[in-house]
């Protein structure tokens, strides 16, 4: 049963070469891209029951034994990202015909949504950090194939910084990849975590770890390298704005949540000290971002960089309640930022404008619309009993057992800025003069707000059950602070 | 000789940062391609570099070549490849519709 590790991995990529050959039949393109998701879903799903029943599922590819080949663990962290991003890659999938692409939809937009896909799920399930490259590399590809689509002025502009800090970045990693092969001798992370260990991470390690951490830290948008991100994330169609918000930045902090909690734990007063400076200042400045604009999309991309600080600051503190605490939050916030993201297109769409200013009184024509809204703003900003409060929750209580009491203020501080943001979107876009928006043609919302339902609906069931999945949450929480447990499944010692 | 190929690799870093910080976009783009010799180098370099052993280890050979930085660098090579490429093409695309290869004037305002 080992070859279900590679499923997710080569269904979309298949689903992908097959809708190349449909590049111009949009109606077929549509239905395929809609029935492949389905099916990676599917695929998905059953691998997570059948990982949180029989255990880690571990492939050896070509039977080159570990750590001589290329290995894909696909343990329970690794499960669940792949099904959150199978969701969300159903609901974009639904979203996507009516999302307003027009000619686009005929410029590959398909092939490089099903390539995303692909390099999002292996980066999940590898367990090789040359591996982890190369798929920072499909996914990077496939996102500069989605930024540039359109290519207006603009566009153009953005998507090409766009392109140099991820261009960057990669290089640094691979140089980071060079670093620590010359040291340990080994790409393969199961072995690299035991020889770090034997030699309790001395010396030059750690700065390798650092240098690793920057690399990620550029890809994650964290606090000072965030800056490439708010611009070159609202450029392109809403859609691609929201698998970009939703998976993009949430594979780098995945990274730096297995590195850091399985290769370099052994020096924690230098790095993960660092983390928890990071988060607070990450938080600080992301909302001031958001509070800064009145672009809705700009207030969106701007509320990704806190969500990222609150993640960072549970691997910060590696502790059972901290690192729950990252997970349910990285979830939550892969959900809740394709939703708003989603979200905002639509009200972009109806009003005609990005620009709040020139908004007002749209709760009269999409009542709908606006109180989807509201729920979404109250999941963000993690109010009881939606899924973020959980997380949140968790994270603080973390905070507190290590004694990190300015961070907990912080924290509160940023939700309750962050909700203002959002809720700033609902009072002046939604509340105000009926007479504002009514010049404007009324539009269909018709099947763009049921991707949105869904996604939110599972947002409320994420934090109404956290009773049914807090457990499964906490047990990898448990395994991901045991390196142990990884290393012998993967080297089978 | 690791030495020499260390400083090499420095020295192509450090050209490839001077002109990624230029403001004419063509230079940026020979920095990034600078910058992938670079850590192309600096991956051999990190092998190990000997001459004229077999890439294989069996039974009485004790000196060897380790084969895989070359693989590494194999698949960092093409991607960087393809990356460049692209990256010309849409520095291109960039240029003609906005009339200007000045990354200042890239840059962009707030209110649009």
């Amino acid at each position: 049963m080992s070859n279900l590790a590679v499923l997710p991995i080569i269904i979309p990529l298949i689903s992908a070469v097959i809708l190349i050959f449909f590049n111009q039949k949009v109606k077929v393109s549509r239905a395929l891209s809609k029935l492949f998701s389905l099916i990676s879903l599917g695929t998905s799903s059953y691998i997570t029951w059948y990982v949180f029943t029989n255990g880690t599922i571990i492939l050896e590819t070509g039977d080159w034994l570990a750590p001589y080949g290329i290995i894909l663990v696909m343990d329970g962290l690794a499960a669940i990202l792949v099904l959150t991003t199978n969701i969300i890659a159903v609901a974009c999938a639904f979203y996507a015909p009516n999302a307003g692409l027009e000619k686009r939809e005929t410029f590959y937009f398909y092939p490089f949504f099903f390539f995303l896909i692909t390099g999002v799920s292996g980066a999940f399930i590898t367990g090789d950090l040359f591996n982890l490259f190369v798929f920072f590399e499909v996914l990077l590809m496939a996102s500069y194939g989605l930024i540039v689509l359109g290519g207006g002025k603009v566009q153009l502009r953005e998507s090409l910084k766009y392109l140099l800090i991820n261009l960057f970045s990669s290089m640094l990693f691979v140089t980071a990849v060079a670093f620590l092969y010359a040291v340990v001798g080994t790409v393969n992370m199961a072995q690299i975590a035991q020889r770090v260990q034997e030699v309790e991470q001395q010396g030059i390690l750690t700065t390798i770890g650092i240098l690793l951490f920057f690399v990620f830290a550029t890809k994650a948008a964290l606090f000072p390298l965030y800056y490439w991100l708010p611009k070159s994330y609202i450029v392109p169609n809403p859609v691609i704005s929201a698998l970009f918000g939703a998976l993009l930045t949430k594979v780098g902090i995945y990274s730096i949540l297995r590195v850091f909690t399985l290769i370099f734990v052994h020096k924690t007063d230098m790095t993960h000290e660092m983390f928890i400076w990071i988060a607070g200042l990450s938080m600080i400045f992301g909302v001031i971002g958001a509070l800064s604009t009145s672009n809705i999309k700009l207030i969106i991309a701007y509320n990704i960089i806190p969500a990222i600080g609150f993640i960072i600051l549970g691997i910060g503190l590696l502790n059972q309640d901290g690192i729950s605490g990252s997970i349910y939050y990285l979830i939550n916030d892969m959900i809740i930022k394709s939703v708003l993201f989603l979200l905002v297109g639509v009200i972009a769409y109806v009003a005609g404008t990005s620009d709040l200013r020139k908004m007002g009184g749209l709760i009269h024509y999409y009542p709908f619309l606006g109180w989807l809204l509201f729920v979404s703003a109250l999941v963000l900003a993690g109010l009881p009993p939606f899924s973020g409060f959980i997380g949140k929750l968790l994270l603080l209580k973390g905070a507190f057992e290590q004694g990190e009491i300015a961070i907990v203020i912080i924290g509160l501080i940023t939700s309750l800025l962050i909700l203002y943001s959002v809720v700033k979107i609902f009072i002046n876009g939604f509340w105000g003069d009926k007479e504002t928006m009514a010049e404007l043609p009324k539009k269909s919302t018709k099947g763009l707000l049921a991707p949105v339902v869904g996604l939110l609906a599972l947002s409320v069931i994420l934090g109404v059950g956290a009773e049914f999945f807090y457990p499964h949450i906490e047990s990898i929480a448990t395994y991901l602070l045991d390196p142990e447990i990884y290393i012998d499944s993967v080297l089978k010692e | 000789m690791e030495i020499i190929t260390s400083i090499l690799a420095g020295v192509l870093f450090a050209t490839a940062i001077y002109n990624i910080l230029q403001k004419q976009l063509l230079r940026i783009v020979i920095g990034t391609a600078l910058l992938s010799h670079g850590a192309h180098i600096l991956i051999l370099t990190m092998g190990r570099l000997k001459t004229g052993q077999p890439p294989i280890l069996t039974e009485g050979i004790s000196d060897y070549t380790d084969p895989l930085p070359q693989a590494l660098i194999l698949t960092s090579i093409v991607i960087s490849f393809g990356v460049t490429s692209l990256l010309l093409v849409l520095a291109y695309r960039t240029t003609k519709e906005n009339n200007t290869d000045n990354m200042e004037q890239l840059r962009g305002n707030e209110n649009e």
